[in-house]
């Protein structure tokens, strides 16, 4: 079908999701009360603010990422060509390899891998 | 023999023939909604029954028996039971991002089903970077994790988005170069030239031990990135309730429970499609009369087959390994899954350039 597939997909998925919610409206008979709305957590009233900071070692491991995840990126197209281009690309991909490991150990002998 | 390729042809050949060419796309584009909506619906179903039955057979105990033969309308109850509930919304929740997330987390499954080759050339968009699209759309979901985690205004949905974010992104990694090492012996991102590729073996047995080792990490890899057991940290019921979607409750949840495991089938399939040749059948190299017999079997069985075989390993997974804690999770990515298919991936290279595969 092409392109318009992805219409297709999208629009069948809000329309799915939004017409399961419609129906589960009408259905049922809402009624309200003090505790429905207030967050579960076991039956204990909550302490304190939900959004507050988290643990560092979530970002330290999202920052490590980025730098992987770019090089992935760079390596679909290369890995295309991979076969047609021959041991260049084989070379090319080594000294990139080295590169990124490098950084790698860095990060790790910093202990940004390490979990606190 | 009728095959699904087929069966739309016909369909199409008819509305062009019926309508004129603007109105037959429009219903062709229906037609396509309606379907893709049903195997949707009907996918979510057969997987919830099939884990509960799975999960009762490796107990050893009967599992769900009383709704219809042999229990299996069980999982229709359950939808209508869920279609009855109320959905809540908690006071102190961004409104906003607490409504859109499941639409978010149903539109990326949704989205990912275009690529996939259920059968011989039925495919609802053959792209030309298909892999990519894949690992694109794919990574969409972490973002529909985070918003429903943090929206609800709940310390364990927090928690749970939290851990589910340097999760799947970790895993993102290991699992692309894995895939990667498909690519290079085909040369190709497009599906179907992936799938014709395998017409005389299959990858698994055709450059046979590094991509059991890519096969492998992709594997463990997709388990996580589908935030299955064992590495389920990011709705671990004993410590967390159930995770990011704690707050959610009747369609929403239900939503959230469908894009999930739709999921985990759309990954499965994919596996199946670069390691164990999608829907071409078993073939031996240059086997004339063993290659003939098999291709007698219909090719939407072969991928269904396979496809729903690495679905069982995955829920076979959830009931042998214990749940591992964050750190040991992280560990085992960046610390030896990462390396390990950094390494594959050259092996793999340099055997695509010597040709000492099949």
């Amino acid at each position: 079908m092409g392109p318009a597939s992805l219409i297709v997909l999208i629009t069948a998925a809000i329309a799915f999701s939004g017409i399961a919610i419609l129906i589960s409206r009408f259905v049922l008979k809402a009624t309200t009360n003090k505790q429905k709305g207030e967050p579960y957590e076991c039956g204990i009233p909550t302490k304190g603010k939900t959004w507050v900071q988290l643990n560092v070692g979530y970002y330290l491991f999202a920052l490590i990422f980025l730098i992987f995840d770019v090089e992935l990126v760079f390596l679909y197209p290369w890995a295309v060509a991979a076969k047609a281009t021959g041991w260049i690309a084989f070379i090319e991909i080594v000294i990139f390899f080295f590169i990124l490991f490098s950084g790698f150990l860095y990060a790790h002998r910093k202990g940004a891998l390490k979990w606190l | 023999m009728w095959s699904f390729s087929q069966i739309a042809n016909n369909v199409h050949e008819w509305l062009g023939r019926t309508f004129s060419p603007s109105m037959a796309l429009f219903f062709e584009m229906v037609l396509a909604g309606i379907a893709v909506i049903g195997l949707f619906a009907l996918l979510g179903l057969v997987l919830v029954i099939m884990e509960r039955k799975v999960s009762a057979w490796m107990q050893i105990r009967l599992g769900p028996n009383r709704v219809g033969p042999k229990g299996m309308l069980q999982s229709l109850a359950d939808t209508l039971k869920l279609l009855v509930k109320e959905g809540l919304t908690p006071d102190g929740a961004d409104k906003f991002l607490f409504n859109l997330a499941p639409f978010i987390a149903m539109i990326v499954a949704m989205l990912l089903m275009a690529p996939v080759a259920f059968a011989r050339d039925f495919q609802l968009w053959d792209m030309n970077i298909g892999i990519l699209y894949v690992s694109a759309v794919s990574s969409i979901t972490v973002i529909s994790i985070l918003m429903a985690g943090w929206s609800s205004n709940n310390k364990y949905s927090l928690m749970g988005a939290m851990r589910s974010g340097a999760q799947i992104i970790s895993y993102e990694l290991s699992a692309g170069l894995s895939v990667l090492s498909i690519v290079v012996l085909t040369g190709s991102l497009q599906i179907s030239e992936i799938v014709h590729s395998q017409a005389n073996g299959w990858w698994i047995f055709k450059a046979f031990p590094t991509v059991l080792v890519s096969f492998v990490t992709f594997i463990i890899a997709v388990t996580a990135e589908t935030n299955r057991a064992p590495f389920d940290l990011a709705e671990a019921e004993s410590e967390l309730t159930a995770g990011f979607h704690t707050e959610y409750s009747g369609m929403k949840f239900a939503l959230f429970f469908l894009a999930e495991y739709v999921n985990v089938f759309i990954v499965c399939a994919i596996g199946a499609t670069l390691f164990l040749g999608g829907w071409m059948p078993f073939h031996i190299g240059n086997w004339q009369g063993f290659n003939h017999v098999m291709d007698y079997i219909p090719s939407s069985l072969w991928f269904f087959g396979k496809t729903f075989f690495l679905i069982f390993v995955i829920m076979w997974f959830r009931w042998t390994f214990p749940r591992l804690r964050i750190d040991q999770l992280l560990t085992l990515e960046w610390k030896y899954l990462l390396p390990i298919s950094m390494i594959n991936l050259l092996i793999t290279t340099a055997i695509a350039i010597l040709g000492w595969h099949f």
